[in-house]
């Protein structure tokens, strides 16, 4: 193990909001003297708090896939798509490249932060050593891509503001992608409360 | 209670670090897991503040005109970013359209507006009025801005059209396009940067 001194072993807390080193508060609810937002030695309830955020996305994840998003209409011939079927119609019409892209953002995205999260959490529970720095790696790589998830949503949006034909041609949106919303928003909470110092107190009590 | 500006505590894994010294462009790492710990932007100051207001410029171009036309029989028909909005309210996805208003238009023109407000008085090593809330707000809405993401759903909307209809982009896009350009050369400013201007309450 290396010995670089963490927080707790000085007596030292830092403020995760404007980065203000103090010396540890004596009581609980201390405030960090020079942004005012609460000085935690972790975030609270970390565990938890994803625990819930992450279930609750995966339930939602469910019926984002199942249900489709949108509905073209063209001369009474109504087509649904779902995530899926969406994506497959891209690589049918020669936008392979695209068809990736967005397959990557849909799918593999969303399916890759539950695992990791997952993983994160279990190894926190064990209180693992295991590939410390590649979970540290991986947490950054889940909060720099996440939101990237929201593509299908927008360009659903896109889609029913443009295919305004009348009877000709349009395109409304169904309840899939009100689930896909909210499951993007909800992977996104849950992975800003999963604590990253936890995967490294492995030595330390948790509190 | 502070204990001292010259450290520095990891937010990722809770080393404590020296405050390094950084020259433009430099960024200083956790070396126990390599989170970055403060980076020293390319741009001074003030070319950060004229990024930020050309960026404003951009946002506001991107959303007065319309982003696509679509054409089919002769017939044409476009929308702008808030028209897409407003649609979604209207076709029951009202959940859609509250996460479009935050993620493509409130949220970044709060970004845009309180950092252009905040550098105009950093650059002269001033607090603007409102420091402390506007910091804090900007810290957390940071994560939650999705332009860049926009521009990409826009691309990917106007192939899947193309099979279908005439398909024009339009200036808004093209805006877009520029303007995340620009945020995302000030998206790497470090904002704590910013809080080493004011002198804490507690010292």
């Amino acid at each position: 193990m290396t010995t670089l001194p963490r927080a707790g072993q000085l007596g030292l807390i830092g403020c995760t909001v404007c980065g203000l080193v103090s010396r540890a508060p004596a009581f609980a609810d201390a405030g960090c003297s020079r942004c005012g937002s609460a000085l935690r030695r972790r975030k609270p309830a970390s565990l938890s708090r994803t625990w819930a955020l992450l279930i609750a996305a995966f339930i939602v994840y469910v019926p984002a896939n199942i249900l489709p998003i949108m509905r073209t209409a063209s001369l009474g011939d109504v087509d649904d798509n779902t995530i899926l079927s969406g994506i497959i119609e891209l690589w049918d019409k020669d936008s392979q490249g695209l068809a990736i892209i967005v397959f990557c953002a849909s799918i593999v995205v969303p399916i890759c932060k539950f695992l990791a999260l997952l993983v994160l959490l279990i190894c926190v529970h064990r209180r693992s050593p295991w590939a410390q720095l590649q979970r540290a790696k991986l947490y950054r790589l889940i909060e720099l891509i996440g939101h990237w998830s929201m593509l299908d949503v927008f360009v659903v949006a896109l889609l029913t503001a443009l295919v305004r034909f009348n009877l000709l041609s349009s395109v409304e949106p169904l309840p899939g992608v009100i689930f896909f919303g909210l499951t993007v928003v909800l992977t996104m909470f849950a992975s800003l409360s999963f604590d990253p110092r936890l995967t490294w107190d492995d030595e330390e009590p948790h509190d | 209670m502070v204990f001292s500006s010259r450290l520095l505590i990891c937010d990722e894994c809770d080393t404590v670090h020296r405050m390094p010294k950084l020259g433009r462009a430099e960024v200083a790492r956790c070396a126990r897991c390599g989170a970055v710990l403060a980076r020293r932007h390319r741009l001074g100051l003030d070319a950060l503040m004229a990024m930020v207001l050309a960026a404003l410029f951009l946002f506001i171009q991107g959303n007065i005109w319309p982003v696509v036309t679509l054409g089919l029989n002769g017939q044409q028909n476009s929308t702008t970013l808030w028209g897409m909005i407003l649609i979604m309210w209207q076709d029951h996805s009202q959940v859609v359209s509250v996460i479009t208003a935050v993620t493509l238009f409130f949220f970044p023109l709060f970004n845009m507006l309180s950092l252009g407000w905040l550098l105009s008085f950093g650059r002269h090593g001033r607090a603007a009025p409102g420091f402390r809330p506007l910091m804090l707000l900007l810290h957390y809405v940071g994560p939650w801005t999705m332009s860049e993401v926009f521009v990409l759903g826009a691309l990917v909307a106007m192939v899947k059209a193309k099979s279908y209809f005439e398909v024009f982009p339009d200036a808004g896009i093209y805006a877009y396009g520029a303007l995340i350009l620009f945020t995302t050369l000030f998206a790497g400013f470090d904002l704590r940067r910013l809080w080493d201007i004011v002198p804490s309450r507690g010292a």
